[in-house]
């Protein structure tokens, strides 16, 4: 385990090290407005994370999940707005569902047809957005026709200070749910079997099986979990914006996959932690996020995750150079 | 009660065309130290993985204390109490001591919650009983070989094992680890385990064993107790032929130049200061075990390491080389201990096999001299005698003996003066072994190739080689040449590394 | 005993010794009748299959690219980023105002000047693959990770390029690329059956051919046998980058425009089509011809779906389906 430390300190190093630089060309990093926006940026594509975390511990990889949270999303508040229903809970049970099961399907083709998870997630990404698309239309639900108990629910706020220009600005409650669901997951991974297996079958499959993993099990745990991590993901996303727009977090999964990266995680399975995962999340956020306060242009931005993408991989390359030597 | 804790009757496992077992019957006693013994190819794991529960056989019957088993598969095997320790010990590198050891038992229990705290102490319990100091929250990838099996023991010991198959458990150890795992063997054994050697060192058989099976070609061709054997008894029975004492004398003169003459090679951290000259027609050995250096070593020649030498002398030219490029460039030839991750593409065809380390000179513009191409692999296809339908079939199809002679067919396109071989008949079957044996002596005697053969099998070296060393910590620490270079010399010589 | 020799393997190939050309012809013309028999009137007219071969080339030429870019294991999904940076790295170039000067005086100025626009896509094209390859095979950044970053990069430049809306007005010989007719045959399909040949030649007589797929097979004894692998492997990232460039050309030349996220959707497409054509994805195997039939029935099938009113989304659908079904069919066939 201390190496798993040893990785999470480099990160967090780095991190520092990126924020106290930031504070430095702009103050207005460190004031609570930007801290706020901040945490509140990290909610959701860290859940989303998570998700890819257990993923890539197993040696796998998902690139449909943006189109799964997309599909819960829409779906859900679609028919919330069709059944004229208000409500928060079954709302969130209900995408969560979806993502379940379409995270069943992504397991099912790759357990069954022994197919790379790439491709498989490539082909399963392109039919869901296709019949969602296809089938719900492209219309956007907006403030007006949202539900209100979803858009209450996504406004809460833990704690509210008045900025200095008088604007009020509130540390979201959201935060509290990403923090429990990385709680979970933490758990889940560390001290649980199903966890453990996880990581056993994400370093080497053929092991796991003679150690008597189930490893078909473990593959639908894995994709499931990821699938309910985006359909909540999703839908929480809606609540927080107040809006459904089905064409939501297009080209989301390279940023999600660079934080994971970043994060600790190897591609190649076996490696990462949701401390690092966190960590590497709320560096890309912070990072993008950034680039305005330092007054970069922003078309520049994508160039930048590029390159942090390409010098993560290029950090953790050298890392596993071993392992391939 | 039945004498036998498992015991297979006329078991019979075809796969494809080819009868892997031939109604083989053995019968493991518990707490005894039992050898399985036979060449590659002989049936020995399949055999492992009917008793583990991994392959259904196609005819015969299991019985596990006398009762018979109608479907034994991997879970009622470990319920049963046999454990497997293969050669890549299936340990998780990414988890630590404790949680390999844990991992098993835990899943076996149907834990769903991880218990660190008992895994803890399970692990050093066991490692206590078997009286070894490991750190149980080191992660099993940082531990040394002799490290991994000893978890690997201790983890089958946990799933409270009656039977302990261990797949040739002393290959990547000292002679002073080997003692140390026979220690532990024998404590295994007073405990009530019984042990089951899969090997083929004839010596180690002798020294710890009980009870004997020899294998040879799927089938069963001798059982019985170790003091009913000695080695010659042994040879025959897992070759089937009688030991050839005619050893190879290469007739040379001895003013003639070196084909290759290296000197003070070293690679940092597993080849220090090594010198070496073998002539044209020579056929040298070496013998060391596995991370003795051998392998960096060969490598070092083929210049696949971050190699320094004094001098690196090809044919009495200056060549040192710094790429494979190079090296095949220079003559120099390497056929891989892994032939099937290193050294074959096994969906390819034979003629893209062969023609592999020669395509840049079959260029002929800018597109390859497919007629050129053509004639060179049909003519080595030829003189190798490959039993393949044609070179355009993919090596995956070939038999261990035909895939390696595919090898070599393709370093003697290259017109390869040095042949480095490491391991040149592992997973060979005996009738193919002596086969490309004779191509390899062939090679040297009339083509005048210099020949480097790195094995395990000390019988294979002191058959073929005129010369042999003993390498050691990258090293080497002896050399035996025409009389002196003896089984037993040769393998006192390696018992008595540290 | 030559021609008998060479005989036996060419017809095997036009058969289709590989069971999967096969399949793929059958599924092709499968969809064919299918889609024919659907759309009776409109799907057999000769403006339908002219308009498939001003459409096809694009995508054809990114499919092959992304093919070449998998037989060593790779992928790159950078290709439409590389696409669009060429085509507006042109663009930006026939935009300043010498050129663009020289430009509306015509004449053979204008030939001359796509010319080096085309030059200069190309370049771009190679630099981006170049880039491609050295992270892969010098950095050991795995091909997903690596053209991950650089497919952002790459498009994070030609938003820089543009400040964010599409370039628009290329030349007319530019256009003519995209657009023209030479034979009485789509000029981009030229380009299209160009590239292919071109490409089935290199990967079956050619020693960098012949070494992708060996190093796709296995690239441990790749090393061992003396391939350059680090080289080849960055050649074939520059070829794939090249080929994304003249993609990228031809969907300018068609639009006549150039925006940073242009035709986003042909990524998904070209991994779905190389793969569907028989590719390997985990590397070794890969044909050119497997690919063309896979775009040829996925055209039809797209063709015939539009005539249907089906919308694009619901195309998408189906084509992520069909990747679903082929996997499926490929894996059945193979456990047999």
């Amino acid at each position: 385990m201390k190496r798993f430390q040893s990785t999470e300190a480099v990160i967090a190093l780095v991190l520092l090290t990126v924020m106290v630089l930031i504070g430095l060309v702009n103050p207005a990093f460190w004031g609570v407005a930007n801290l706020f926006s901040l945490a509140k940026a990290n909610v959701v594509i860290g859940i989303m994370a998570l998700g890819v975390l257990l993923i890539m511990i197993s040696g796998g990889i998902d690139v449909s999940f943006p189109a799964i949270s997309a599909a819960a999303l829409y779906i859900t508040v679609r028919t919330m707005v069709a059944l004229d229903y208000d409500g928060v809970l079954l709302p969130f049970i209900a995408a969560s569902v979806i993502g379940v099961l379409l995270g069943a399907f992504n397991a099912f083709i790759i357990d069954r047809f022994k197919m790379i998870p790439l491709i498989v997630t490539l082909g399963t990404a392109s039919i869901i957005r296709g019949l969602v698309l296809g089938l719900l239309g492209t219309s956007i639900v907006n403030i007006n026709k949202m539900p209100d108990a979803l858009i209450e629910f996504g406004k809460q706020d833990l704690t509210t200070v008045t900025a200095q220009n008088g604007a009020t600005v509130g540390l979201t409650a959201m935060i509290l749910v990403y923090l429990a669901i990385a709680l979970v997951i933490h758990v889940v991974l560390r001290h649980t079997m199903t966890g453990r297996s996880i990581y056993a079958y994400g370093d080497d499959m053929e092991s796991a099986r003679r150690a008597g993993v189930n490893t078909r099990r473990t593959i639908f745990f894995v994709y499931c979990t990821a699938g309910l991590l985006a359909g909540f993901a999703g839908l929480l996303h809606s609540s927080m914006i107040w809006q459904a727009n089905p064409r939501d977090f297009i080209g989301l999964e390279l940023d999600v996959i660079a934080a994971v990266v970043l994060g600790g995680a190897s591609i190649f399975g076996g490696r990462g932690s949701v401390l690092g995962t966190m960590i590497g999340v709320f560096t890309l956020v912070m990072v993008k996020n950034s680039l305005i306060l330092m007054k970069v242009d922003t078309t520049w931005q994508r160039v930048v995750v590029g390159v942090i993408i390409v010098a993560a991989t290029a950090i953790t390359a050298w890392r596993d150079r071993k392992k391939l030597a | 009660m039945s004498e036998y804790l498992i015991e297979l009757k006329n078991i019979s496992k075809r796969f494809g065309g080819v009868h892997a077992l031939d109604g083989v019957s053995m019968g493991i006693r518990p707490g005894e130290i039992h050898c399985l013994a036979g060449e590659n190819g002989s049936g020995k794991s399949t055999v492992i993985k009917v008793m583990s529960g991994i392959y259904t056989p196609d005819a015969g019957e299991i019985l596990i204390d006398g009762k018979p088993v109608d479907r034994l598969d991997p879970i009622a095997a470990v319920h049963n109490g046999v454990q497997v320790i293969y050669q890549d010990f299936s340990l998780f590198g990414n988890l630590t001591v404790a949680e390999n050891l844990a991992l098993n038992t835990y899943l076996l229990e149907g834990r769903g919650r991880m218990d660190w705290h008992r895994a803890r102490k399970m692990a050093r319990e066991v490692l206590t009983r078997l009286d070894v100091a490991i750190d149980v929250d080191a992660e099993v990838e940082t531990l040394p070989t002799s490290g991994k099996q000893i978890v690997a023991i201790a983890r089958a010991i946990l799933a409270e094992a009656r039977l302990i198959v261990m797949d040739e458990p002393t290959t990547a150890l000292t002679g002073h680890e080997v003692d140390a795992l026979f220690t532990i063997v024998r404590d295994l054994q007073a405990r009530g385990i019984a042990i089951l050697f899969v090997s083929h060192k004839m010596r180690e058989m002798l020294e710890i064993s009980e009870r004997l099976t020899v294998f040879r070609n799927g089938r069963k061709v001798a059982e019985g107790a170790m003091s009913s054997f000695d080695e010659p008894a042994i040879t025959h029975a897992m070759t089937g032929l009688e030991i050839d004492e005619e050893t190879y004398t290469p007739d040379i003169p001895s003013e003639s130049q070196p084909a290759l003459e290296v000197q003070g090679l070293s690679v940092p951290g597993h080849v220090d200061n090594v010198s070496l000259s073998v002539r044209p027609g020579e056929i040298v050995g070496i013998s060391g075990l596995i991370g003795s250096g051998r392998t960096e070593f060969a490598q070092a020649l083929f210049g696949m390491e971050n190699a320094t030498a004094e001098a690196f002398r090809i044919a009495g030219v200056d060549a040192f080389p710094h790429s494979v490029q190079d090296a095949i460039a220079h003559g120099i030839a390497y056929v891989p201990e892994d032939r099937l991750s290193e050294g074959l593409f096994l969906t390819q065809s034979i003629e893209r096999n062969m023609v592999v380390s020669i395509l840049e000179r079959l260029r002929r513009g800018l597109f390859l001299d497919r007629d050129a191409m053509r004639r060179k692999t049909e003519e080595m296809f030829a003189s190798m005698q490959i039993a393949a339908p044609s070179p355009e079939t993919a090596v995956g199809n070939l038999s261990g003996g035909n895939a390696q002679r595919v090898m070599l067919g393709r370093w003697l396109l290259t017109g390869a003066k040095v042949l480095i071989l490491n391991g040149p008949t592992v997973g060979v079957d005996v009738g193919s072994k002596a086969k490309i044996h004779h191509i390899i002596r062939d090679l040297a005697r009339k083509e005048g190739v210099a020949v480097l053969m790195i094995s395990d099998d000390v019988p294979e070296l002191t058959g073929n080689c005129n010369r042999i060393h003993v390498m050691h910590e990258g090293r080497f620490v002896a050399e035996f040449s025409s009389t002196a270079m003896t089984e037993d010399a040769i393998n006192d010589s390696l018992k008595a590394l540290k | 005993m030559s021609a008998k020799a060479e005989e036996k393997p060419l017809l095997r190939r036009l058969l289709g010794s590989d069971a999967s050309i096969a399949q793929l012809a059958v599924i092709t013309l499968v969809i064919f009748v299918l889609m024919a028999a659907m759309n009776p009137d409109k799907f057999l007219r000769y403006y339908n299959f002219e308009s498939i071969t001003y459409i096809m080339p694009e995508l054809g030429i990114l499919c092959i690219a992304m093919m070449v870019a998998m037989l060593t294991g790779g992928i790159d999904l950078s290709i439409v980023a590389i696409a669009n940076l060429a085509a507006i790295t042109a663009g930006v170039y026939f935009r300043h105002p010498v050129v663009a000067e020289a430009l509306d005086a015509g004449g053979l100025a204008l030939v001359l000047h796509t010319a080096m626009g085309v030059t200069i896509a190309l370049l771009v094209g190679l630099a981006a693959g170049l880039v491609n390859g050295l992270l892969i095979s010098r950095l050991r950044i795995i091909p997903i990770l690596a053209t991950l970053g650089t497919g952002q990069i790459f498009s994070g430049l030609a938003l820089v390029l543009t400040g964010g809306p599409a370039i628009v007005g290329f030349p007319e010989t530019w256009n003519w690329i995209g657009t023209g007719k030479l034979l009485g045959v789509a000029a981009p399909f030229w380009v299209l059956i160009l590239v292919a040949a071109v490409v089935a030649i290199l990967l079956r007589r050619t020693h960098l051919g012949v070494n992708l797929m060996l190093i796709g097979t296995n690239a441990r004894a790749a090393v061992f046998a003396g391939i350059r692998s680090s080289r080849m492997i960055l050649y074939s990232y520059a070829l794939t980058g090249v080929m994304a460039a003249i993609a990228g050309i031809l969907l300018s030349g068609r639009t006549n425009s150039a925006k940073a996220d242009f035709g986003a959707s042909y990524l998904l497409q070209a991994v779905l089509i190389a793969v569907l054509g028989g590719t390997n994805p985990a590397g070794g195997k890969g044909r050119v011809l497997g690919v063309l039939l896979a775009l040829v029935a996925l055209m039809f099938l797209s063709s015939g779906m539009q005539m249907m009113r089906a919308s694009n989304f619901m195309i998408d659908a189906v084509w992520g389906a069909f990747l679903v079904l082929v996997i499926a069919i490929n894996y059945l066939r193979s456990s047999k």
